[in-house]
């Protein structure tokens, strides 16, 4: 069971939470490897994604998710509802919540956006991305991709190697990890790196290298380029001579470790085309169990909702 | 109320000379009398027994958003809510619209403000033209209009050029210049101080360089120029160092905090609740306790409420996108008085001075003492009562406080302006 409403961040989130999910993941994933991708959990139920920024994957699969549950998917971006005519967040929410929604996910570039969304609505609300702050469910496929290589994400080293100032995915993981019991190490120029982030339990260091060397799990992630032109980094060349990874540099890690990327990928930058095509990258299955996870949440978050009279299945 | 005799009997009365256990009475909005037992014939009693009466408060730095937001305040509201806070003289910040950078504005605010009620209300007018950072106001004008000070309050003039001849002007017309520090290029966009709880809550920081820079620089032009400078809401350690350090070399730079710099920290952005979000931003804990350190030891001369009243439109959107401030007038004297004063770390006489003459001297203000023969602007407040903080029931019709639910002690009963009763007419009377 889940405690709260919506699913906000992996802050909030406890460990037997976190537990529950990738445990009920492992049973979504059966479901969309085989022939019969159908079931019957989310019947009766209507999710909507509610999109302010761009998003191929994420929105996707939600809404695979959703439909290989027997779920009504919709969707709403920014560019095509009332958003665009100045209407505020809370009248948008509103709105949709009216409608007969039962979970709302939600991606915003502005941190906090879903937590304003979830004390206005009934309807649960997963975050799917806000600003810079959390991106809970890439956080859980991510530790899934790790339990389902290793048995368990507890005592794993896992090396996190990029733009952790900007980056929603680091910050889910940070969080989610060191619950869980891994060991983590962010890595990455020191002008994208935030203040104290030791203090949150993880080493931090701004050589890759001794992030990479002897880790279970190397985690790569996406670096916006604009951010170049904000003097962050001086070149690309530079960035991924030393910051990005490339093959040398994933040979310090310890045989047959995990390579990550939460995607979009620039190829050539944060990581190589070589290290992508190695058989150690798990990048498309992460994907996969992507769907597996959003599935199992959704299944979870409308389960049980004694307080709007929801039906039990 | 108007009358035009009564005395105020029993309360502590808080003197230049100290705190005296007398009756005042109060003739003709003036200061008749301070006396042990005066037994005046037809005047009403005000029974202040157990009380402080103080001089009417002083607040040198507060938005009264009229002329051109007057959904989020007016002068009437503003200073209605004032005077449940006990201020009897305020001095209201240029960045209105049209912005007070020409003297029929300040004088419009004058005559409202005279209109709306008793309380003095002295405007601040701009540095530079619409805020702009480029032209300099008509500062002899407008202080001859009226204008107490000049400050381009929610900006920083960008241009130390520009800024150092502003310093260099003004001192002409006798008329002090307010910084309002920050450095936009070091904020880049940030929302929320900068430091542990920005990263773990997934919000842009605000580097502290951005205000500290700021102050060094204004320090600096200020002491070239040989003359003062007044530094708004100093918020970090390091800002009030600095002004230590200026001070020690004889700059005649004075400076203000705000009660939720002593109060609140960066912790209490945790739920993303935008009452929370303020300019500068909420510091951190050491923070809190330096510029405590500051106001005890003289660094920082006075507290300003930086009252920000806003409509529940500004604040009930994204944390990013909300407006900055707190309505600050109805809980800035008790949130001083239960941190600093219960809290022991200052005694009712320095506090009373941080709120009352010292913010007075700074802009040269006639205010903020009790003596014979002063206007007689009084707080009458009861030191150990407790209350919970209710925004929905303030006068100001902002609403925006990050401390609703708190429980404060220290109650305003009756604030008196130019012996006239502002707030509290009911419990004086009864």
């Amino acid at each position: 069971m889940l405690r709260a409403k919506d699913l906000l961040g992996l802050r909030e989130t406890s460990a037997e939470e976190i537990h529950e999910i990738l445990n009920t993941a492992e049973l979504m994933k059966v479901v969309i490897t085989s022939n019969n991708k159908k079931t019957p959990h989310l019947q009766g139920r209507s999710i909507i994604t509610v999109f302010y920024e761009n998003s191929t994957r994420t929105r996707m699969s939600f809404e695979l998710a959703c439909k290989y549950m027997s779920g009504t998917a919709s969707n709403i971006s920014a560019s095509t509802s009332s958003v665009s005519k100045g209407e505020t967040l809370i009248d948008t929410a509103r709105t949709l919540d009216v409608m007969g929604t039962d979970v709302m996910i939600m991606r915003h570039p502005m941190t906090g956006a879903p937590h304003l969304m979830a004390r206005n609505v009934k309807a649960a609300v997963i975050n799917a991305g806000d600003g810079i702050n959390e991106h809970p469910t890439q956080g859980l496929l991510d530790m899934y991709t790790m339990k389902e290589r290793f048995g368990g994400v507890k005592g794993l080293r896992v090396a996190i190697v990029g733009d952790a100032r900007h980056s929603r995915v680091a910050r889910s993981n940070i969080y989610g990890l060191t619950k869980m019991g891994a060991s983590v190490v962010v890595a990455g120029p020191p002008t994208l790196l935030p203040p104290d982030l030791d203090m949150l339990g993880i080493d931090v260091t701004d050589r890759v290298d001794d992030a990479v060397r002897g880790a279970d799990v190397v985690m790569g992630l996406r670096i916006q380029l604009e951010r170049q032109k904000k003097g962050l980094f001086p070149t690309v060349r530079e960035y991924h001579k030393y910051f990005g990874l490339t093959e040398d540099r994933i040979a310090m890690a310890r045989p047959h470790a995990l390579v990550m990327h939460p995607g979009p990928v620039n190829r050539g930058v944060e990581i190589s085309s070589e290290v992508m095509a190695s058989p150690e990258s798990k990048i498309d299955e992460q994907v996969t169990n992507g769907v597996a996870v959003r599935m199992a949440l959704l299944f979870m978050l409308t389960r049980q909702k004694p307080e709007t009279g929801g039906i039990h299945i | 109320m108007k009358e035009n005799k009564f005395l105020i009997k029993g309360g502590h009365v808080v003197t230049p000379e100290g705190i005296k256990d007398c009756g005042v009475l109060v003739e003709n909005g003036k200061i008749s009398a301070l006396a042990a037992n005066i037994e005046p014939e037809g005047a009403r009693v005000i029974n202040a027994e157990g009380m402080y009466v103080s001089p009417g408060l002083v607040d040198i730095h507060c938005h009264l958003r009229e002329p051109g937001y007057e959904e989020k305040e007016d002068i009437a509201s503003g200073t209605a809510a004032a005077a449940r806070g006990g201020f009897t003289s305020i001095c209201c910040m240029a960045n209105t619209n049209p912005v007070n950078d020409n003297a029929v504005v300040t004088e419009f605010i004058k005559k409202k403000a005279a209109m709306a009620g008793p309380v003095h209300v002295y405007p601040i007018a701009a540095i530079t033209k619409g805020l702009e950072g480029e032209e300099l106001t008509e500062a002899g004008e407008l202080s001859e209009s009226g204008a107490v000070g000049l400050s381009d309050d929610g900006r920083c003039v960008k241009n130390a050029q520009i800024m150092r001849l502003a310093l260099c002007y003004a001192k002409r017309f006798g008329i002090r210049i307010i910084s309002h520090p920050e450095d936009m290029d070091l904020v880049n966009g940030g929302l929320m101080n900068e430091g542990y709880w920005s990263t773990v809550l997934g919000m842009p920081g605000i580097t502290r360089a951005a205000e500290e820079s700021m102050i060094a620089r204004d320090c600096l032009l200020a002491e070239i120029e040989n003359t003062g400078v007044h530094i708004a809401h100093v918020s970090t350690a390091g800002g009030a160092e600095i002004i230590r350090a200026a001070k020690k070399r004889g700059v005649a730079v004075t400076c203000e905090t705000t009660p939720h710099y002593i109060y609140a920290t960066d912790e209490w952005v945790k739920t993303y609740d935008t009452f929370t979000k303020v300019n500068p931003p909420l510091r951190t804990e050491n923070d809190r306790h330096a510029i405590i350190e500051a106001l005890l030891d003289g660094t920082i001369d006075c507290i300003a409420t930086d009252h920000a009243p806003h409509h529940t439109d500004d604040k009930n959107v994204e944390y990013a996108i909300a407006a900055n401030g707190i309505s600050g007038f109805e809980t800035a004297f008790a949130i001083c008085w239960t941190v600093l004063v219960k809290g022991g770390l200052m005694t009712p006489e320095e506090l009373f001075a941080k709120m009352t003459s010292e913010a007075a001297n700074i802009l040269n203000l006639d205010a903020g003492v009790i003596g014979e023969g002063r206007t007689a602007d009084i707080a009458i407040i009861s030191p150990d009562e407790k209350w919970t903080v209710n925004p929905s029931k303030f006068a100001s019709r902002g609403h925006n406080s990050p401390f609703g639910g708190h429980e404060l002690t220290g109650v305003v009963k009756c604030a008196i302006a130019g012996g006239e009763i502002a707030h509290g007419g009911d419990w004086a009377c009864g």
